[in-house]
């Protein structure tokens, strides 16, 4: 368990990650925390030529508020965010999941980017990002741009980035007035790979109506994934016990695909999506409303 | 003797050092020019392989050599049967044991076929890269049921079968038991793999100073003596050109005791062939393949009673999964077909096993060795049978306890250590009544459990019974010495692996010398220091090297007072031992220290009288006739959540028997730590293997340990039935916390589903099975 051999570059501005990766194209990966990639290359699974350790760069470290909401640094430890209060009250759903994310050793030295751009299926972060409409900020030698959450995730492991491009920021809207949120997520043990997780963002109108609502899962396909049809069932309903659960049974039983593992099958993922999401969608009405459900 | 060291709960003496760093680990040994050791693994379960050509790997830099069995020439061996068949009437047996570097043929993943020796681990692996081996791939022998099918692949060809070893033992008459018995119950039972994964897995360090002529090796073995002499044996040395070093190791758990692992023999092979020092550190995926496991097995069970819960007999056919090879015999499956019987009056017992080759690791003793598999199959019986008789769990058990008055208790059958099943002693139930009282047993079944229930709960309650016999021989040795320093120094061959043996044989010695406990000194498993001896395992050392320990203090003590009497002018009798001093029974004034005494008995002139011996120092070897039988009850209060099944456990008590209690304190740890393990069996660990006999989960990511937040606090205690079979009537207490987990969990979630009559019969459970296994019972419940 030693990784093959590689060169190392700890380059201290972005501009010379960015040329560094532009020339190594995609024989280099990005060091961020290191808790997915060196484990990877510590089986030999991962054997890239070279890595780019971001950890010297200044610049990607940060939490602050700006125009889009709430911007977090990609190389932001997961800690930082977790005990932020900007974060805290920008991202309430960002700060609830952030405890879900391993062990607190892993998350002080786990950074926001690395997870966001790492993509895991059972990530937290993903699923967060998409349930909040986060946006992405990519930045490659010739190019800068900002990609929706959604559009982020393309496949298993896979984003929109392409060789040559870095995450260096992430940016979360301002919560909605009355809208709740919430996140949940079973794990066979605190701190391991969820068999299943959501999040879930709803927003109400005056009269008490659903007027938007979000449902994304994770460890449940192939990336995050966003249960669209039930949160179009939810809008313009009385958030009732019974449509709430509803919802949460048309997700699970047709917008999710979920593979079998040796901890979870298909039929007990499912299980646990209709299970979690009723409770994702219970509590962030609940907190939308500050009320007793109808 | 004023102050008392034997029974108390004391710190453990090795703990500073541990907690602080400064222990030594076979990792920690860095010696000059070190060269570094990888194994070209099989990634294949089954196949022949046709060539091996380690070629361009000779020549990458840094590469210093590259061996495969060819390279071996008459070194080249299988490993030694460790324990021969038990003298079982109409045994089958079939011997094999593993091989250095598979030859012709690998039979499970990850059996080392090449061996890298390199200036450095990271260059020995990317030498890994260029080793080419041309296989046949063959169809793998995974499933226990379709080994033994006519056709089926061989594991090992010239065998003609994948039988390893068929043993029936019987007592009583089942066939006549079944005919008198009101109800006869059958069943299946499944018990699957799990590994020991000990925090440090094993580690070989080896050093031939070809000046000196002598092998050194650091080495993570239970068992020193047995790896020295061996060693010296197949490289042709006199054992005093061998030592052997078990430093601390970082738990043993009984893999650490299979003899000889691949690496052990090679390492030392090739320090003597390279002239050098070189070193090989498992690494925890190679852990997964190359360190032995345990557990497969299936049972086809059958218990007859009476209509009131009295057991007539029981009758169980079982498959037992050996393995690619099979070195330690019969102990596992041994263990299950005797422990089986458990607490119990069983007057009929009827049990045939067939144990099977698979192209899966190693299977020798993992902590429990076997045990587990047969208190689940009994207390899983006892279950079913009180469902269906209406009795309480608790009720059936002591309604077919062994009473107190009956021991020695004969089982007829033969044991492990190839004695008669006898239980020394045993009072099984006032644990039983004690535990029921800890956990409030019927406050929760009468009170709490309805109220819960009501509220939309699944809580279930559970109280499980076994036995353990620990302790076996053949003998272990101590040598203690009082040195001029007064001071007590300790030696014995065990080595030590977590268990306190620096604290608790201290405690021993102290309790007859009368020193302080942080003034023994003990040593344990350097073959230099002591010569003689078995090794740790099988819950024995406490009995074995403690009552050594015992001996050889109490002789120590007799000089001691011989001396001091000829000294003070005074009679034995009148002396006492008392903090490092001997003196006149309450007086303090007349008195000698122990390093001064100690210095007497080694003059500078004048001579050693004929029939005597210089020095303060005895050395003695304790050696039981047979292993004692300890004893215990768990209980718990499980809670499911209904909605995803996962588990939490709300009160969880052990009440143990381990005879007299050296080190309460570290007595609690053991019991802890085996408890931990025996959830993790229950609940967590499963090796699953695929239908090639790939291991499909060989990391810790996905291989699921315990972690300190699934393991609850333990309520425990302790009843007393001293052992008659050794002076300080100890038994082991090693393996008691993990033997009857599995059961209990099964008859605590049996419990909360009692409505819809689930009825657990497989360890290990995991959330994804109990949501299978409760839709099954709805979906019964509703037809």
């Amino acid at each position: 368990m030693k990784p093959a051999a590689f060169d190392y570059h700890a380059p201290r501005t972005l501009e010379e990650a960015l040329d560094l990766l532009a020339a190594y194209g995609e024989d280099a990966k990005p060091l961020a925390g290191g808790q997915s990639l060196v484990p990877t290359m510590n089986f030999r699974l991962a054997q890239p030529e070279a890595l780019v350790d971001l950890n010297e760069i200044d610049g990607l470290f940060f939490i602050r508020e700006g125009e889009r909401g709430l911007h977090c640094g990609a190389m932001t430890r997961q800690r930082a965010v977790e005990r932020s209060g900007m974060a805290r009250k920008a991202a309430p759903l960002l700060h609830e999941a952030m405890p879900h994310i391993a062990h607190a050793q892993i998350r002080n030295r786990g950074t926001i980017g690395g997870s966001l751009a790492h993509a895991d299926p059972a990530a937290e972060l993903p699923a967060v990002a998409i349930a909040l409409d986060a946006s992405m900020y990519v930045r490659s030698v010739t190019d800068a741009r900002w990609v929706p959450a959604r559009d982020f995730y393309v496949g298993l492991f896979a984003t929109a980035m392409e060789p040559g491009e870095l995450l260096v920021e992430v940016a979360f809207p301002q919560p909605r007035p009355r809208s709740g949120w919430a996140f949940e997520e079973v794990a066979r043990q605190h701190g391991n790979y969820a068999m299943c997780g959501a999040a879930a963002v709803v927003e109400l109108s005056e009269e008490g109506a659903i007027k938007k609502a979000r449902l994304v899962f994770l460890s449940v396909g192939e990336g995050p994934v966003a249960a669209d049809q039930a949160a179009a069932m939810l809008v313009g309903e009385r958030p009732t016990a019974t449509a709430l659960r509803a919802a949460a049974e048309e997700a699970a039983t047709k917008e999710i695909d979920p593979v079998g593992d040796i901890h979870a099958g298909p039929a007990y993922r499912r299980h646990l999506a209709r299970v979690i999401g009723e409770r994702v969608l219970t509590r962030a009405t609940a907190r939308a409303n500050e009320a007793p459900l109808l | 003797m004023t102050t008392r060291q034997f029974g108390q709960p004391l710190k453990r003496n090795e703990d500073p050092r541990l907690l602080t760093g400064h222990a030594l680990f076979t990792d920690d040994v860095q010696l000059p020019g070190m060269l570094h050791v990888a194994f070209w693994r099989s990634d294949l379960a089954h196949a022949f392989i046709r060539s091996v050509d380690v070629e361009s790997a000779r020549k990458r830099p840094g590469i210093v050599a590259v061996y495969t069995a060819e390279d071996l020439g008459e070194f080249w061996q299988p490993g030694p049967l460790l324990v021969p068949p038990p003298p079982v009437e109409q045994l089958e047996f079939h011997q094999r044991t593993q091989v250095p570097l598979a030859k012709g043929k690998v039979r499970h993943a990850g059996e080392a076929v090449a061996m890298v020796v390199a200036e450095s681990r990271y260059l020995a692996e990317d030498a890994l890269d260029d080793v080419y081996v041309d296989y046949e791939p063959l169809e793998a022998v995974v499933d226990l049921e379709a080994a033994l099918a006519a056709g089926a692949p061989l594991v090992h060809e010239d065998l003609g079968t994948n039988v390893s070893a068929r043993v029936t033992q019987t007592k009583g008459d089942w066939a006549a038991a079944e005919s008198e018995a009101d109800l006869v119950l059958r069943r299946r039972y499944h018990y699957d793999r799990g590994t020991a994964a000990a925090m440090e897995n094993r580690g070989i360090a080896a050093s031939w100073d070809e000046r000196a002529q002598r092998l050194t090796v650091w080495d993570t073995t239970q068992a020193p003596i047995a790896i020295r002499n061996g060693l010296a044996a197949m490289l042709g040395l006199s054992e005093h050109q061998v030592r052997v070093i078990a430093p601390f190791i970082g738990g043993g758990f009984g893999p650490k005791i299979m003899m000889f692992y691949p690496e052990e023999v090679l390492l030392a092979w090739a320090a003597v062939q390279l002239n050098c020092s070189l070193k090989w550190i498992e690494d925890r995926e190679e852990n997964f393949y190359a360190t032995t496991q345990e557990r497969g097995q299936i049972h086809d069970a059958a218990i007859a009673l009476k209509r009131d819960g009295t057991v007539l007999g029981v009758k169980d056919r079982f498959l037992h999964d050996a393995g690619a090879y099979a070195p330690y015999g019969l102990t596992v499956p041994i263990n299950s077909q005797c422990t089986l019987l458990g607490p119990y009056v069983v007057p009929s017992y009827r049990s045939e096993f067939t144990s099977v080759f698979t192209n899966k690791p190693i299977v020798t003793p993992y902590r429990g060795a076997g045990r587990q598999h047969g208190v689940f199959v009994m207390e899983r019986l006892l279950d079913a049978a009180a469902r269906r008789l209406s009795l309480d769990p608790a009720e059936i058990r002591r309604r077919n306890f062994i009473p107190p008055e009956e021991f020695p208790y004969s089982n007829e059958i033969i044991y492990q250590d190839f004695a008669p099943l006898v239980y020394d002693s045993g009072n099984y139930e006032p644990a039983l009544d004690r535990a029921l009282e800890l956990i409030d047993y019927e406050r929760f079944k009468q009170e709490e459990q309805p109220r819960r229930e009501a509220a939309g709960e699944r809580v279930g309650i559970a109280v499980v019974n076994y036995i353990e016999g620990t302790g076996i021989g053949p003998y272990e040795g101590a040598r203690v010495t009082v040195e001029a320093s007064g001071k007590v120094s300790v030696a014995t061959g065990v080595g030590t692996q977590g268990q306190g043996h620096y604290t608790s044989f201290a405690q021993v010695v102290a309790e007859q010398i009368g020193v302080d406990v942080p003034d023994v000194h003990v040593v344990t498993g350097d073959t230099d220091l002591f010569y003689w001896g078995a090794g740790t395992f099988a819950s024995r050392g406490a009995v074995v090297a403690g009552n050594a320990m015992h001996a050889a203090a109490t002789k120590v003590r007799r000089k001691i007072l011989k001396l001091a009497g000829e000294k003070l002018e005074a009679a034995e009798e009148d002396l006492e031992l008392i903090e490092g001093r001997v003196q006149v029974k309450g007086v303090p004034q007349t008195s000698i220290s122990l390093g001064a005494l100690a210095a007497e008995a080694n003059p500078m002139r004048g001579a050693v009288q004929p029939g005597t011996e210089p020095g303060l120092e005895a050395t003695e070897y304790f050696g039981p006739e047979r292993g004692a039988t300890a004893s215990g009850v768990h209980a718990m209060i499980l809670r499911v959540d209904k909605d995803t099944f996962l588990l939490e456990i709300e009160r969880y008590v052990v009440v143990h028997d381990c005879g007299t209690v050296i080190n309460p304190l570290i007595l609690e740890g053991q019991i802890q730590g085996g408890v931990a393990q025996g959830i993790g069996n229950a609940f967590y660990e499963q090796l699953h293997f695929d239908e090639n006999g790939a291991l499909r989960n060989a990391s810790l990511m996905d291989y699921l340990l315990p972690t300190a937040s699934d393991i609850p606090n333990i309520v425990s205690d302790h009843v007393e039935t001293p052992s008659p079979l050794n002076p300080l009537g100890v038994k082991g207490a090693g393996e008691a916390g993990a033997i009857p987990v599995g059961a209990l969990f099964a008859q605590a979630l049996d419990d909360a589903y009692r409505d819809i009559e689930l009825e657990v019969r497989e360890i290990p459970l995991s959330p994804n099975r109990l949501f299978e296994l409760v839709g099954e019972a709805l979906t019964r419940e509703r037809a």
